[in-house]
């Protein structure tokens, strides 16, 4: 089965967007998305290092001996995680205080470990980076949207830009952390509903979502919960 | 080392409660969301993290200030840390499985997951970050894990009750998870500030 090239591109922006349909990667999503510019900065860090990663990892997938993929993959995303967070102290300081710890921490985003192994691990170099860029900007459209709705509902602004505030009083709760989750649920239950639970049925399968899906003794049993 | 009974107090229960790793600084979501369906499972999730976190903790703060600093490769942060880590996951596990079969049949499969578990490397990070002394950050470190432990029991108990009831049907599955999660996280926003009026820090 050959998967066209706009396919694998797109692929990660819609149908298997890695936020809203795989549910991977929430923890910086929610973090970081209290503010429009910083969903598009932390989307642009993960797309570099997803694509980056894939590449490498598919280059290196003959020569990678399997028992050991794992450490092998983190080493190689550690990497380009360092060459990021170092160009971001360089040259966006703002960008780079506001994202803090969460730099560091796309090491362990479940999306990366997760395409290097469902995707990058199996593919060639060229479909690995497109499979990249596709997840990249999936991603960075989702963090970027989720930031866009709790920065006009907890500050009243869009990017900076003054929107409602001096009209409506906004709700400082939308950007702290309860507003995190709040948004992110409705989110998922609009994709939800929008896709008449056909994606809630796509996530039926448990491992899915888990980051140590790549390496658990359970997956096969379906699992560790019932 | 001038640490006072009550600033250790002050760190292990600020990191319990006010600043929850789960709830107020978004780590470790996915085991989170994952791992909380029952009691059980969360309970050996969190132990696991507790005990991961300040294992971590106790190596690799003197890996950063007595090898990475003094050298000035302080910026290989990231990967020593990770690799670090991951070694130590497994290490623990080999040690439980040949000297503690008990625990490691109880912990055993949440062990693996540890690694990719972003509240463990967090917690390393920003032990250095924010410029604790090694007693403290073991001290921070065991406060995040039981302040994950009490997440993770806590929203066990909510997801058993709202696992029964009528909710619309875009919100079964995870988004009722999430906005579970809201109400609890909203709970805990109301401890902010009280440690510091208590301790008066």
């Amino acid at each position: 089965m050959k998967k066209s090239k706009l396919s694998i591109l797109t692929n990660g922006i819609i149908r298997e967007n890695p936020v809203l349909v795989l549910v991977l990667g929430t923890c910086p999503t929610l973090a970081i998305s209290t503010q429009a510019i910083n969903g598009i900065g932390m989307g642009l860090s993960v797309l570099v290092v997803l694509t980056c990663s894939n590449i490498i990892i598919s280059a290196l997938k003959r020569i990678i001996p399997d028992t050991v993929r794992i450490p092998c993959y983190i080493v190689v995303i550690a990497t380009f995680v360092t060459i990021v967070q170092l160009f971001l102290k360089a040259y966006v300081p703002a960008l780079d205080k506001a994202l803090g710890v969460y730099i560091p921490l796309i090491v362990v985003n479940c999306i990366i470990l997760g395409r290097a192994e469902a995707f990058a691990s199996k593919n060639s170099v060229i479909d690995s980076a497109l499979d990249g860029i596709g997840m990249g900007i999936g991603y960075t459209l989702t963090a970027t949207v989720m930031a866009c709705i709790r920065e006009l509902l907890g500050s009243g602004t869009i990017f900076g830009a003054t929107v409602t505030a001096g009209t409506i009083t906004p709700f400082t709760i939308m950007v702290m952390a309860p507003g995190g989750f709040f948004v992110f649920g409705c989110l998922i239950a609009l994709v939800n509903k929008l896709t008449k639970g056909r994606v809630r049925a796509k996530r039926q399968n448990k491992c899915m979502g888990c980051p140590g899906a790549a390496f658990c003794s359970k997956v096969e049993e379906g699992g560790c919960e019932e | 080392m001038n640490l006072s009974l009550t600033a250790a107090f002050y760190i292990v229960l600020s990191a319990i409660i006010t600043n929850n790793y789960v709830l107020s600084k978004f780590l470790g979501i996915c085991p989170f969301l994952g791992v909380s369906k029952k009691l059980d499972n969360a309970m050996g999730m969190s132990v696991a993290v507790i005990i991961v976190m300040v294992v971590a903790t106790a190596v690799t703060w003197p890996i950063q200030h007595y090898l990475l600093d003094p050298r000035g490769i302080g910026y290989m942060q990231t990967i020593v840390f990770i690799l670090v880590i991951a070694a130590l996951v497994q290490l623990i596990e080999i040690f439980l499985k040949k000297y503690i079969p008990g625990l490691h049949k109880a912990l055993g499969i949440y062990l693996p997951l540890i690694t990719t578990n972003c509240a463990v490397l967090g917690v390393c990070v920003l032990n250095i970050d924010n410029e604790f002394s090694f007693v403290q950050s073991l001290l921070n470190s065991f406060g995040s894990g039981v302040g994950f432990m009490l997440a993770m029991f806590l929203f066990a108990g909510v997801r058993s009750k709202i696992e029964t009831n009528d909710y619309p049907e875009s919100f079964k599955g995870i988004a009722s998870t999430l906005v579970a999660a809201s109400i609890t996280s909203l709970c805990f926003l109301g401890f902010s500030g009280m440690l510091e009026k208590i301790f008066g820090m």
